[in-house]
């Protein structure tokens, strides 16, 4: 073990932070049949735990905390989705709610951060406020907010509030729901709450809140996606931004430009960290973890997988199509509605041209054209390869760290933290031990925030 | 002459502070108290919560609490009047999960002008509609509990299905005050359905509501009194209008919710021998105590009450079973999807 460098040195190497997304749901996840058969998890007990017990969590969350992760991630659905009218069945399905099951997880873990998504166009300020402002005061600084949000009907239907919110309203309303949400946590720095007085286009609110200030002012910030009004947002509110990975060329050009908007808000930029979520698959040789990389992608796209995404893509049924036949002859159908709760394709029959070229050029069937075009993982080789690679984007300033997304539930991140997590400490580029309490300080962002807002005059 | 054995007391207790707001609000003195609380063997314990009082969010303290204890229920309130109830099923549904099956769910209604200007969506509500809307919370929480049956989990490879969707299903609930599509997010929590236990006290403003709710709705109602009379009247109420909405009395348990101040072990036995002696009477199923100020009087009720009650066996010794539903006696309920599908058949 070396000592932790300290980050000011200017001789120490870029450090890197990390974060473990839990699978669940979402298509990176592998839920079916035994283990994969190569690679460190070969001979173990199947790993296909459950993705709604207790013990999954807590299993991963001390995984990423053995590993001196920054913090772990949740995200949230608030509406099954569905496909042709029904409720998507192919991946997998249900999950707890964030909030609650990491203040659970705030019980056996002490120093990992604690992020959890919560939608700022389903809830209210001051109730979501004193949630999050809860989580910090009971996992002793450690919570965060990604904050996103939902423009469609479909989510809609499950909430009070209902319906549609305009596009380009979304992130306005987000922006002053961050906004109240800072003046309720900042409103309680003395004996006494100081009475808060809000009133914008979306919220209307007054009164006193019910914590004093947490232990890390306000939650960490997290703000994900990568739209021009999405990386506005994060330069002016957020103190972590969960972006797509890409290749170094096209990862160093959003860091530079996400970077470069900071300081039109008065920040510096190191006062928000890049963080690209990522798969990984390991293999002892790298022929090795190629072929089990291989291995994950054919049981992530079953056949009727295969088929459910070319049908997003066409927009049209397509059910008497073999999967392990061409691709379909026909023309997407630009207009279609057939999956809700998803992201929508933006152009659909460029998407369509894509997939015939690669088809075409390799002899490919729809299923292995799916394989081969959709979702590449982002970092496979030995442990040493893919921490060289890793750092390499870090000292590249194409990232300031990767939030892990495994495959497999529970223990998906075991073979990261007990083979690459020591190579990177090896490098001097990741932290061997905890530094400070508050997930702001893993971040190297300050213990707390000072309050930015002084109650209003009386 | 023999006698049945004594089926023990369903003993609860309120682990609400004294109004005095303490300065600190980690997990460390709700953790102290429930731990306590279990080593009494309690049934469960409950926690209020409003949108006006300091201190944090009643449901995540005790998130942060269950994985640090092992067999007590844990019964948050959560109000209905400014919330999503979409959010409020989950967030149950969720702590049952976390929990092992301990959670139950106290719903209360949010009257004052002061905690609707928190919100800025509408105004305070009459207590009489509130508590309405209190009902139609409980009733799509329910649904949603529902949405999910036990075995809509497949992971069936050939067919590359992760769930059988023919056993999730629509809450489709259209009320007076909301709807909600559904299904849940959250599958099935562990005890089928979290017990929903409310104050069915019922004589403040909107109270014929509150007890038509709790009958409704609540597996547990809770009735503040001060002697046996007023308890077992209210008892009798609400068995009668649980028995007119078709519901069966015996599935509502009724506690006296008592206000306890105990200085003394004295103290401690004498409520011993008030518990026992009501429950003789008849005039409870069980009892909620709520200590006035629980870090001074809740040792003495664990160290003091709780021996004598198990010396009479009125009180059990140990946790038989695992979940809140077991402590309580109440069966786990079916889903009523499947339960169609049998009748069908």
């Amino acid at each position: 073990m070396t000592a932790a460098p300290h980050p000011s040195d200017p001789s120490t190497p870029r450090q890197l932070h990390l974060a473990a997304h839990f699978p669940g749901v979402n298509n990176t996840t592998v839920w079916d049949g035994a283990p994969p058969a190569t690679g460190r998890g070969a001979g173990r007990r199947p790993s296909l735990g459950s993705q709604i017990r207790f013990d999954s969590f807590v299993h991963l969350a001390r995984t990423a905390e053995r590993g001196l992760f920054d913090f772990f991630f949740l995200a949230e659905g608030l509406r099954l989705r569905e496909h042709k009218g029904r409720i998507h069945d192919l991946d997998v399905v249900g999950r707890p709610e964030s909030l609650t099951v990491l203040t659970a997880l705030a019980a056996v873990t002490d120093r990992l951060g604690l992020a959890a998504t919560v939608n700022a166009t389903f809830n209210e300020p001051y109730e979501l406020a004193r949630r999050l402002s809860s989580l910090d005061h009971l996992s002793d600084g450690r919570a965060a907010w990604n904050v996103v949000t939902t423009s469609d009907a479909f989510t809609g239907e499950n909430f009070r509030r209902g319906g549609y919110l305009d596009r380009a309203d979304r992130y306005t309303r987000a922006a002053e729901f961050v906004a109240a949400a800072r003046r309720l946590w900042d409103s309680w720095d003395g004996p006494a709450p100081d009475p808060v007085r809000h009133r914008g286009p979306h919220f209307d609110l007054a009164g006193p809140f019910t914590l004093p200030r947490s232990p890390q002012g306000h939650p960490v910030i997290i703000q994900a996606g990568d739209s021009p009004e999405g990386r506005d947002f994060a330069a002016a509110t957020a103190d972590v931004i969960f972006t797509r990975h890409s290749g170094l060329a096209a990862g160093q050009a959003f860091y530079a430009d996400v970077k470069g908007r900071l300081a039109a808000h008065g920040r510096r930029p190191d006062d928000l960290k890049i963080m690209p979520g990522v798969t990984f698959v390991l293999g002892d040789t790298a022929a090795e973890a190629q072929e089990h990389a291989a291995e994950i992608r054919r049981r992530q796209i079953s056949p009727q997988n295969a088929l459910l995404a070319a049908e997003q893509i066409w927009g049209v049924d397509l059910s008497s199509y073999d999967p392990d036949g061409p691709l379909p002859d026909i023309d997407p159908d630009p207009h279609a509605e057939l999956a809700q709760g998803r992201v929508r394709i933006a152009d659909p029959a460029a998407v369509v041209a894509g997939w015939r070229e690669v088809s075409r050029a390799k002899g490919l069937s729809l299923r292995e054209t799916v394989i081969e075009t959709t979702g590449r993982q982002s970092f496979v080789g030995t442990p040493q390869a893919v921490a060289a690679e890793m750092a390499a984007f870090v000292r590249a300033r194409a990232a300031d760290g990767f939030i892990l997304v495994p495959h497999l539930t529970p223990d998906g991140l075991d073979p990261f933290v007990d083979r690459v997590v020591p190579l990177l400490q090896e490098r001097g580029v990741f932290r061997t031990e905890y530094t400070g309490s508050t997930l702001r300080s893993h971040l190297g962002l300050p213990e707390a925030v000072t309050p930015v807002w002084q109650g209003e005059a009386s | 002459m023999a006698s049945p054995a004594p089926r023990p007391i369903p003993l609860a207790v309120a682990l609400d502070g004294p109004p005095a707001a303490p300065r600190r609000f980690d997990a460390a003195g709700h953790l102290r108290l429930v731990r306590l609380a279990e080593r009494g063997t309690l049934d469960f314990v409950t926690l209020g919560d409003t949108f006006g009082r300091p201190g944090p969010d009643a449901l995540a303290v005790l998130s942060r609490v269950a994985p640090a204890t092992t067999r007590i229920g844990l019964v948050p309130t959560v109000t209905t009047t400014h919330t999503e109830p979409f959010h409020v099923a989950t967030s149950i549904a969720t702590l049952d999960w976390v929990s092992g099956g301990r959670a139950g769910w106290q719903p209360d209604v949010s009257l004052t002008a002061a905690e609707a200007a928190l919100f800025g969506r509408r105004p305070a509500p009459a207590p009489e509609a509130a508590w309405r809307e209190a009902g139609e919370v409980a009733e799509v929480a329910a649904r949603l509990w529902d949405s999910w049956e036990d075995d809509a989990e497949i992971r069936d490879r050939a067919s590359g299905r992760f769930i059988d969707r023919d056993k999730l299903h629509y809450a489709d609930y259209s009320g007076e005050f909301f709807a909600v599509r559904g299904p849940s997010t959250v599958p099935r929590p562990p005890q089928g359905r979290p017990p929903v236990v409310l104050d069915a006290t019922g004589t403040g403003p909107g109270g014929a509501t509150v007890r038509q709710v709790a009958a409704a709705h609540a597996d547990v109602a809770l009735v503040r009194a001060q002697d046996p009379a007023t308890a077992s009247a209210a008892r009798d109420d609400l068995r009668a209008r649980a028995r007119a909405l078709g519901r069966d009395p015996d599935r509502l348990l009724v506690l006296a919710s008592v206000a306890i101040e105990l200085y003394a072990s004295g103290d401690a036995v004498a409520l011993a021998e008030l518990i026992g002696d009501w429950y003789t009477d008849g005039a409870a199923d069980g009892f909620h105590l709520r200590p006035a100020d629980p870090a001074r009087d809740l040792g003495l009720l664990v160290d003091g009450t709780v021996p004598v009650l198990q010396h009479r066996c009125l009180l059990r010794r140990f946790y038989p079973g695992a979940t809140l539903r077991e402590h309580l006696g109440l069966p786990r309920p079916a889903n009523r999807h499947a339960r169609a599908r049998e009748v069908q058949r």
